[in-house]
Parts: C-alpha cells; sequence; structure tokens
C-alpha cells in the first residue's frame, strides 16, 4: 500500500468520525439536541479532527523523515483506526466537545504559523548542507579573498566571490543612485503638492513600475536599454561595445525601484504628524522648508531603513541582471562594461547539467548562503530601523 | 445699523484695531463651519473665543493667518484684513503672512531638534540674525519672553521632545515669539497641560499682550475671564455675541450667551 | 511697487530667494515623477511594439496532392504504416503543392526548387502530417491547406526583415523576400491575427514563428492552482493565530520578524530551497508545476500573512467584543464574525500574492523549469502524480525564448510578455474591484 493511499483513507476515517460522533451523542438522548454538551456539529469537528490531525502528522513526519515506506501507511490507518473508535466512543452527550474541537483546531492554526518558520529553517539548512559540502572540496579562504572566478567544469575552478560582489554591488548602488531621489521626490510631490487630478493619474502609473515583473525589465534591458546605451553611449564615447553592462543593469533596476522606494517613503511621510507641519507653516515657513528642515529631518530613520530595504532589493534582484548585466566576473570600474553578479552565478551554476558532487555546481549553495546573509543582515536591521521609527509616532 | 456703526466709531477712538473680519463665510466641503462672522480685534489685548466645541472657533483662528489654506477642501470667502490689508489678496503670500501671525496649538509640537534649533528655526528661514551670537541672543530673548529660560538654559542642545508637557506648550510659544510677529494666534494652548503649567502659560499670555495682538481659543470660560480683555462666543459658526469680556460674563445679551456661561449648552 | 516695511505685499530679496528655492524644490519633485512615467510609457511602448506582432502570423494557402501511393503503402489506412512516412515525406510533397500552386498563379522565379521550399515553416510538415494521421479519408485527395510562412519570411510583412538584411541572412535571400510579395499580390500568402501564439506549444530554435505559449500558460495555471490551494488556507490560519490568539512573548516576536523577512529574501533563495528540499531531498519531479507551486506557495505565504493581518487588525475590536459579549468563544467570534469581515481583504492580498507569483522567475529557473517542453502537461497521471508532469511557465518560457539565437524569438518573448501582463491586469482589476465593492470604513 503506498503513502497517499493511505492518507485517502485516513481522510476517509476521519469523515466518517465527523458523521458517526454527532448521531452517537444524539442517540444517547434520542435526539434531544438541547440535553448535549455542545452543538452536534461540534461533535462531528471534534471526532474528525481527533482523527485526522494524529494520522496526518504521522504520515507527514515519517514521509520526510525517509521512515520505511512499508510499515508507515499501515501505522497511519492504524492510529486512524485507534483514533476513530475512542473518538465516537467518547461522544457522550456530557462531553464538552466546543473545548477539544477548538483546542485541535487552535493546534492547527499553530502548525500553519509554523511553516514561516520550517520555511527559513529550511532555506538555511539547506544551503549550509550543501556549503558544508562545497567548503570541503574548495578552500574557504579562495571563495572569500579571491579576485578570480573562472569555474572549469573539467576541474580545477577559481571561485572567488569577490567579482560577483564587486558587480552586485556596483550595479546597486547604481540602481539606487537612480532610484533614491527619484523615488522620494516623487512621493514628496504627490503627496504634499500634487493636486487631486495628478495624484490620480501618477500614482496608479508609479504602482504600475511596480506591478510589471522583473523578467519584462530584463527583456527592457537586454532589447531596448542595452543597445540604446551601446549605440548612444558607450560607442561614441569610446567606452566599450558591450550592451550587457552595469549601467544597463544599474538604470533598468533603478526603474524597478522607483516605486520599492517611493512607496515606502510616502508611508514614511505620513507618520509624520501633521502638527509638526503646522508647526513649521505656522511659523512662517514655505512648503519646502518645511520639508526639508522638518519632515525630512523628522523621517529620516525611516528614509534610510526604506533605502536599506530597497538594497537589499537590488542585491537579490536576479532577472534584470541576467538578462542586463552580463556574465562575466571583472573587476573594473568602467560601468559601460559587462560584469556580473552573485545571483547570475546561482543561476549560471545551477541551470543545465549539474553535478552534485563538483565544486562548481555547489559553489552555487555558498553564493546563496552569502546573498542570504547580507540580505538578512540589511532586511533585520532596516526592519527595526523602522519599526522603531514607527513606535516613536504612535 | 446706525447704533452699530457709532459702537465701531468709539471702538476707533480708544484703540487701535488689528484685525477686522467682514462677512467671513468658511466651508469644509459641503459643511458651513463659519458664518457670516463679523469682527474687530484689538492691538494689544488678549481676545478670547470661547463656545462649544465644533462651533468653529479653531477654523475662524486658522483663517487669521490662512492656515485653511493647507486642507484642500477648505473654502474661505469675505474679507479679512490685517492693519487695513487684505490678507487674502491674491499677492499674499500666505508664507509672509505666517511670519507676522504667529500661532500656537493645542498639543505641543516641538520638532524633534534641540531646544536651540526649535527656536532658532524662525529665525534662520526669515533671516532674522547675521550671525551665531545675534542669534543666540535672538533665541535668550524668545525663551525668557516664553518664561522659560531658567529651565533650559543649562541644556540648550537637549532635543526639545524631552521636556515636559508644560515646558514643551512654553517652547513653542518662545518658538512662535522669535520670529517676532505682530499677531499671537493660540489654539487653546492649554488643553494638554496640567493646572500649574496651565497657571504658568496664562501668566506668559497675559504678558505677551503688552507687546502683541493675542487671540486664545480656549475651553474654559475661567481662562477666557482670567487672561482676556475681549471675549467672542461662538455658536454653531456663528459669531453670537462680542464684547468686553468683563460684560460677557456678567451681563450677556443674547440668550444663547446667557445658557453657555451658565453651563446650559456646551 | 513698494510698499511700507510691515506690508504684507512688501517683497524683499530674501522672499524672492525662498521663493526661488520653493520653486526649484517643485521643479525636482515634477522632474521625478516625469521620469518615473516616461521610465513606464518607454517600457511598455517597447513591449508592446515589439510584442503585438506576435498574434499575427504569415501563411501561404498551399494546394497539396496527398497521394496514397506515398503516404499508405497499405492502402487500407494501417496506421502503424501511415506513420512510418516521417515529416521529411511530407516535406517533400509541400514543395510540390507550393510549386504547382506557384505555376497556377502563374509565378515564376529563378530560385532552385529547394529555396522555394524554404519559404514554408519547417514546423509545417508535421502540421500537415498530423492532420492526415487524424484525417485518413484525405488521402489521394488534394486539399488546400494554410501553412506557416517561415520565420523570416512572416518577419519581412511585420517589418523586422528586410531586403538588406536578407542579403547577408543565410535563413533567406533578398530573392525570397521578393517571391513572398508577388505570392502576396496573388492571394496566397496572407499575414493575418492569429491565436495560435496562445495555443501552440514551444517549437525549436529554427522555427520561432511556430512557438507558443500552450505549454507555458498551462504550466502557471497549475503553479496557480498550487498557490492558492495551499498559500491561502495556510497564510489565514497562521494570521488568525498570530493576530488573534498567540499570546504576546519572544516566540510570536520571532515568527513575527521572521515573517516580514522572509518577505524580503531574494526571490532566487526560494530557488535554492526548492531544489535542495524538494527535489533533491523529497525527490520530486524537476520541472514539474507541484515543485514550481510548493516554491512560489513558500514565496508568496509571507505577503499573504503580512495583508491578511493587516485585513483582521481593520476589524474593530468592538465586534469580537459584541460576539464575546453573548456568550461565543474566542474561535467562534473570529471565525463567525471577523473572518468574514476581514474576507475581502484577504482577498484581494491573495490575488496581489498570486500576482507576483505570476511573475516569479528567478526561483523556477533552478528547479528545471527553463526545459524545453513541447508535451502539455497532464494534471494528473498514475507515473507523475498530481502535477507532476514536466512544464514551464510563463516567465520561464520568455527567458528561455529570450536565450534563442533567432531573432524572431524577441518578438515571441515581447508577445509572451502582453499575455502575462493581461493576465497580471486582470488579477489587479479584480483586486481593486473586490477592495471598491467592499470598502468599509469603520
Ligand atoms: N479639516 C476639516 N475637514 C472637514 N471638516 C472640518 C475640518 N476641521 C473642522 N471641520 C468642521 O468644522 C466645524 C468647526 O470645527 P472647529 O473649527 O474645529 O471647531 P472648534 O475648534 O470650535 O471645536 C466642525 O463641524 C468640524 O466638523
Ligand atoms: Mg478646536
Amino acid at each position: 500500500m503506498s503513502l497517499s493511499l493511505s492518507v485517502l483513507l485516513a481522510i476517509a476515517l476521519s469523515a466518517t468520525a465527523f458523521l458517526m460522533a454527532p448521531r452517537r451523542a444524539l442517540n444517547l438522548v434520542s435526539g434531544d439536541r438541547r440535553q448535549l454538551a455542545s452543538l452536534p456539529k461540534q461533535f462531528g469537528l471534534s471526532a474528525g479532527l481527533t482523527v485526522f490531525l494524529p494520522a496526518m502528522l504521522i504520515a507527514l513526519v515519517g514521509g520526510l523523515g525517509g521512515f520505511s515506506t512499508t510499515i508507515l501507511p499501515y501505522i497511519v490507518i492504524a492510529v486512524a483506526v485507534v483514533a476513530l473508535v475512542v473518538s465516537v466512543w467518547q461522544s457522550r452527550p456530557d462531553f464538552i466537545a466546543r473545548n477539544r474541537a477548538e483546542s485541535l483546531i487552535t493546534l492547527v492554526l499553530i502548525a500553519a504559523s509554523g511553516v514561516a518558520i520550517l520555511t527559513t529553517v529550511g532555506i538555511v539548512m539547506s544551503m549550509l548542507f550543501e556549503t558544508t559540502n562545497f567548503f570541503q572540496d574548495y578552500n574557504w579562504k579562495d571563495f572569500f579573498f579571491s579576485t578570480e572566478w573562472s569555474p572549469n567544469f573539467r576541474g580545477d575552478s577559481a571561485l572567488g566571490i569577490l567579482p560577483l560582489l564587486w558587480g552586485t554591488l556596483y550595479i546597486s548602488f547604481i540602481a539606487l543612485l537612480f532610484a533614491v531621489p527619484i523615488g522620494l521626490f516623487a512621493a514628496i510631490y504627490l503627496s504634499e503638492y500634487a493636486g487631486p487630478r495628478l495624484r490620480s493619474f501618477a500614482k496608479p502609473a508609479i504602482e504600475i513600475l511596480a506591478g510589471i515583473p522583473t523578467i519584462v525589465y530584463g527583456l527592457f534591458a537586454l532589447v531596448t536599454v542595452g543597445p540604446f546605451l551601446r549605440d548612444y553611449f558607450a560607442t561614441p564615447m569610446g567606452f566599450g561595445q558591450s550592451a550587457s553592462s552595469v549601467l544597463t543593469a544599474g538604470l533598468v533596476m533603478g526603474v524597478m525601484l522607483i516605486p520599492f522606494v517611493s512607496s515606502l517613503s510616502d508611508d514614511i511621510f505620513n507618520a509624520v504628524p501633521q502638527t509638526l507641519r503646522d508647526g513649521s507653516l505656522g511659523l512662517g515657513a514655505t512648503n519646502s522648508e518645511t520639508i526639508r528642515q522638518v519632515v525630512v529631518p523628522a523621517a529620516l530613520p525611516g528614509i534610510v531603513g526604506a533605502v536599506l530595504l530597497a538594497a537589499s532589493r537590488a542585491i537579490g534582484e536576479t532577472m534584470i541582471v541576467v538578462l542586463g548585466a552580463g556574465a562575466a566576473a571583472r573587476l573594473s570600474l568602467n560601468p559601460f562594461e559587462a560584469m556580473t553578479t552573485v545571483t547570475v552565478k546561482i543561476v549560471s551554476q545551477l541551470t543545465g547539467d549539474t553535478d552534485f558532487a563538483s565544486p562548481e555546481t555547489l559553489v552555487a549553495f555558498a553564493l546563496g548562503l552569502t546573498l542570504f546573509v547580507i540580505t538578512l543582515g540589511l532586511n533585520v536591521f532596516a526592519l527595526y530601523i523602522v519599526r522603531k521609527y514607527r513606535e516613536q509616532y504612535e | 445699523m446706525l447704533d452699530h456703526n457709532r459702537m465701531d466709531l468709539e471702538m476707533h477712538t480708544q484703540t487701535k484695531v488689528k484685525i477686522s473680519a467682514k462677512d467671513v463665510q468658511v466651508h469644509y466641503g459641503d459643511t458651513h463651519a463659519i458664518k457670516d462672522v463679523n469682527v474687530e480685534i484689538e492691538d494689544n489685548a488678549v481676545t478670547a473665543f470661547i463656545g462649544p466645541s465644533g462651533c468653529g472657533k479653531s477654523t475662524f483662528l486658522r483663517c487669521i493667518n490662512r492656515m485653511n489654506d493647507t486642507i484642500d477642501i477648505c473654502r474661505v470667502q469675505g474679507d479679512i484684513r490685517i492693519d487695513n490689508e487684505d490678507i487674502y489678496d491674491r499677492r499674499v503670500d500666505p508664507v509672509q503672512l505666517r511670519a507676522k501671525v504667529g500661532m500656537v496649538f493645542q498639543k505641543p509640537n516641538p520638532f524633534p531638534k534641540s531646544i536651540y534649533d526649535n527656536v532658532a528655526y524662525g529665525p534662520r528661514i526669515h533671516g532674522l540674525a547675521n550671525n551665531k551670537s545675534e542669534m543666540d541672543q535672538i533665541v535668550e530673548r524668545a525663551l525668557r519672553r516664553g518664561a522659560i529660560w531658567d529651565e533650559v538654559k543649562d541644556r540648550l542642545h537637549a532635543p526639545g521632545t524631552g521636556l515636559s508637557g508644560g515646558q514643551q506648550q512654553r517652547l513653542c510659544i518662545a518658538r512662535a515669539v522669535a520670529t517676532e510677529p505682530q499677531v499671537l494666534l493660540m489654539d487653546e494652548p492649554c488643553s494638554a497641560l496640567d493646572p500649574i503649567a496651565t497657571a504658568q502659560v496664562e501668566e506668559l499670555i497675559s504678558d505677551l499682550s503688552k507687546n502683541y495682538c493675542v487671540v486664545i481659543v480656549t475651553h474654559s470660560m475661567q481662562q477666557a475671564a482670567r487672561v482676556s480683555q475681549k471675549t467672542a462666543f461662538f455658536h454653531l459658526g456663528h459669531l453670537v455675541e462680542y464684547g468686553d469680556t468683563d460684560k460677557i460674563f456678567t451681563n450677556p445679551e443674547d440668550p444663547r450667551t446667557e445658557s453657555y456661561i451658565s453651563g446650559r449648552i456646551g | 511697487m513698494s510698499y511700507p516695511s510691515n506690508s504684507l505685499l512688501r517683497v524683499d530679496d530674501r522672499i524672492r530667494k525662498r521663493n526661488a528655492a520653493e520653486t526649484r524644490f517643485k521643479a525636482y519633485g515634477i522632474t521625478a515623477i516625469v521620469i518615473a512615467v516616461l521610465a513606464l510609457a518607454v517600457l511598455l511602448t517597447s513591449v508592446l511594439g515589439s510584442g503585438l506582432s506576435a498574434f499575427r502570423q504569415t501563411y501561404l494557402t498551399v494546394n497539396v496532392q496527398l497521394p496514397e501511393a506515398k503516404l499508405d503503402k497499405s492502402g487500407v489506412r494501417d496506421p502503424a504504416v501511415m506513420r512510418k512516412v516521417t515529416t521529411i515525406g511530407y516535406a517533400s510533397l509541400l514543395r510540390d503543392g507550393l510549386l504547382d500552386t506557384m505555376q497556377d498563379a502563374g509565378i515564376t522565379t529563378q530560385m532552385s526548387k529547394k529555396d522555394v521550399a524554404k519559404l514554408i515553416s519547417k514546423e509545417a510538415p508535421a502540421t500537415v502530417r498530423n492532420h492526415v494521421l487524424a484525417n485518413p479519408e484525405v488521402i489521394g485527395t488534394t486539399m488546400t491547406f494554410d501553412l506557416l510562412a517561415q520565420g523570416r519570411i512572416d518577419g519581412f510583412f511585420k517589418g523586422r526583415v528586410t531586403l538588406e538584411s536578407a542579403a547577408l541572412d543565410g535563413n533567406t535571400s533578398p530573392e525570397a523576400l521578393m517571391l513572398a510579395q508577388e505570392l502576396k499580390e496573388a492571394g496566397l500568402l496572407e499575414t493575418r491575427l492569429n491565436w495560435d501564439f496562445l495555443i501552440a506549444p514551444d517549437a525549436s530554435d529554427q522555427r520561432p514563428e511556430a512557438a507558443g505559449l500552450g505549454v507555458a500558460i498551462l504550466g502557471s495555471l497549475y503553479m496557480m492552482l498550487v498557490v492558492l490551494v495551499l498559500a491561502l488556507p495556510i497564510g489565514v490560519a497562521s494570521s488568525i493565530y498570530l493576530e488573534e490568539f498567540a499570546p504576546k512573548n519572544r516566540w510570536t516576536d520571532l515568527i513575527e520578524v521572521n515573517i516580514s523577512n522572509l518577505a524580503a529574501v531574494p526571490s532566487i533563495v526560494y530557488g535554492i530551497l526548492g531544489l535542495a528540499i524538494f527535489i533533491n531531498f523529497m525527490e520530486l519531479n524537476q520541472s514539474s508545476p507541484l515543485v514550481g507551486g510548493l516554491v512560489l506557495t513558500l514565496m508568496t505565504l509571507p505577503t499573504i500573512i503580512i495583508s491578511t493581518r493587516a485585513s483582521l487588525k481593520s476589524v474593530p475590536p468592538s465586534i469580537r467584543d459584541a460576539a464575546l459579549g453573548v456568550g461565543a468563544s474566542k474561535m467562534q467570534a473570529v471565525f463567525h464574525h471577523v473572518l468574514p469581515l476581514a474576507a475581502p481583504g484577504i482577498l484581494t492580498g491573495t490575488i496581489i500574492g498570486l500576482a507576483q507569483a505570476l511573475g516569479e522567475t528567478a526561483p523556477l529557473l533552478l528547479i528545471g523549469m527553463v526545459a524545453f517542453v513541447r508535451e502539455y502537461p497532464a494534471a494528473f497521471s498514475p507515473d507523475a502524480g498530481l502535477f507532476g508532469e514536466a512544464s514551464t511557465a510563463l516567465p520561464v518560457q520568455i527567458y528561455n525564448w529570450t536565450q534563442r539565437a533567432d531573432p524572431g524569438f524577441v518578438e515571441r518573448a515581447s508577445g509572451a510578455i502582453i499575455t502575462l501582463l493581461v493576465f497580471l491586469f486582470i488579477m489587479n482589476i479584480i483586486a481593486i474591484m473586490l477592495r471598491r465593492k467592499f470598502e468599509r470604513r469603520w
């Protein structure tokens, strides 16, 4: 018998319990439901869950834990049958089924919140595991401090992260340089100056930018922005011949980040109490003086948090750099040159033919872990700042 | 009508009129918040606006320095003059007007900056000081006027938000006087303060009236009686009665004023 | 004009400077908005400009003889025998058919027969073969087929290929384009609206004209089903627990911080998770919508939890108190009163989460969804289980096409983006309408 069949059977058993328990309780009081301690529905729910939950738990834990697949299905069914008998037997009129049902539902709710924790644990474990494998084959010092990246599937690769980190940071920096001022000014103008007509048009337009998938930005970089920058800037100015470049990816990523920065800073400006603005205007300050000298300084921690969140976004962005930045690992300052990033290399090392014994594949997990740690650090810090900032005005 | 004119004339002869309002109407969208208000407010005196909450006192007060411009749906009609200049004239810059007509708000609202910077903010944007030592003087003078100098002189660079409520409000008053306004509008300046702080601020208000035209909105009739020379009673957007404080509190003409004073409305 | 020194109308240098600063500041704001809106406009026009033509296709109208001698040597329509004739056999029939058709129309050319045959897409023989195998009765007749024209010919009529570019191109020639033009004038060739792009499966590198989104749309649909079925209940259950029942302690604080961080984890990290856990450890099928759906579920969960908690929070406490006041348990108060009131907000958040998941590419690359798949995946099959058959997905198909050499695929990728954006647009419109309809102010 297969595990999925036994799970289906357990579900059928729990449905049986769901139907039988209220019937038995009602029979014992000859159909007078007022004599029951709980609603008949609650009897059903309590019994059904009593059968369903333990069986599912065993199936899930056993299945994931690699428990013997020949015995496990029978254990699942045995548990379900025992639970069925016990729960129906328990369904006497004085049984407060509601309490049982509600504790079981609470358990389900708690288990659901556990999924988020499990996800994090899964992320960390999966990457840690393969990363340790990687460092058994490859010296960690070379990984973190070597400036050369040239994987070679016949062995003897150089897998230094520094050129990838450089590309990542360079592109993110350009993206932020573009997105932060534009996003901030757009948010300021829309919330403090714009009339309802402009707002009702510009706000949705900026929000649309936020809803566009990154693959679309990637194609935009590849087909439109890259060739444009090459033909009108890089080639005439003698900076190179490449359509994929740091600038291409950075600019397009900047466009992607505009709505992110502007909606975050919009929230943050809105948290600044109106009384502060009134105070400044009441002293005869102009709107811009009020914004620059009162609103922005008051909102500064929040804005810093928003910029850090945007930075973490930029560092973890994949499709735009896959399509716009290029694949060559390079330490260079020329923004018109193709460079590559951590995320691009994760994709290229893990797609196509992968061999989970070779360092060239496993390095992707080390890259992933590095990326995760960097973005996690930024996020925790940024969310902490933003939270503290919000509390200040609550 | 004739009577009214003569009264006007008498006032002119006695004291200088600083603010005069004629037929002022204010709408918030469809809400008619101020209806046909006519009033003349004297210089170098404290004028109190009293009335039940929601009757439009704050709204009218905010008309005087055009703070209502910052509310999109608010529409002001009629004629308000300061020193006989129409403040709603198209050529008037509300920013300049507000430098001349300072305002203190209901809730103390110090900027999240140092005490010094709070007070220096206005003088700085208006360019009242040429150098640091002049600015120091302006700040000190304003804090003294605000009756808070002694309490903060040793921690001028501590954040203004760290002061107690009463101190914060006096800081806000000091901040308002630092720009050398001619009119000082105060919207329930004591409603967030405890009785001791209230007494301090009230004393300060009486003091200020020597140099400024002070208009104060208050919820408390005792306060109006204590600090003001003139009182205006608002009810449902109308200015029901306006006159000497003593007269309003002892011998009101309008029955609505009387019942409010004796505690039947409000 | 000059005014007395204390007049409101006096404008001094300082005021002028401050007003100029104000104007400048506003100009920065307007510039920022213009740049943002312009970026959107350029992005959309560039995609629409190069993608709309994917919904039009060029066809040749050709009379093809289907001789029994060639197509069914058995003469009894034995499928096994008929299958022995490969597409190569059909290709020559199509070539002859095209030459005959041209002759009938009085069109002559200097080109070799082989080059003339190149006008027909390499996909066309397979289409005709499938038609014949499905309808054996047509053997022995002459049928008129609308055959896909080769990608370059198609590109010529869409403005992508020119006579100059064709001269440098090994896959076509200026003569071929001129011939196509003649065929068009004779009414034998037409570029017309066509929905096959949305239905057909992907095609190989040489045949952009035949590549379609059918498999990708199906795959995306399956994944969205998985996400909806898993992420919505899990997300709502955990939000209810965190918002309504959880005690405020270190543990729930941790969960909370954890969820806001998960929402900001780079999506590619979820791909690594999926590869390591679902494929390497649990040994689920690579490229399957099930694994894709699971990965996207984990990715979408934080979004759904955050928006669900916000909707639960917006239900005023007085509602809970009222229910508790008549003797309902906390659980009943939540399920009978709070949850229904929060439902529109939860749905809106879920749709937006789904829209996010629909456009997500990076994690799917790592779990093998870039594979070249031409078979429509079944929702269930005994071998592969539920949603276990190899598939691809809309955004991944787009990525896939951008990696192909033939420039015809740029049009396909842009057309796919239009399709994707239309889906997203519809989802967002539904979300907005839901919000409008059920918006409640307390
Ligand atoms: N920002 C506003 N938007 C809409 N209506 C307002 C606004 N401010 C005040 N009102 C309305 O105007 C009327 C007068 O309010 P207000 O001047 O604040 O009264 P008071 O200060 O005397 O208590 C009230 O009915 C109030 O609802
Ligand atoms: Mg008020």
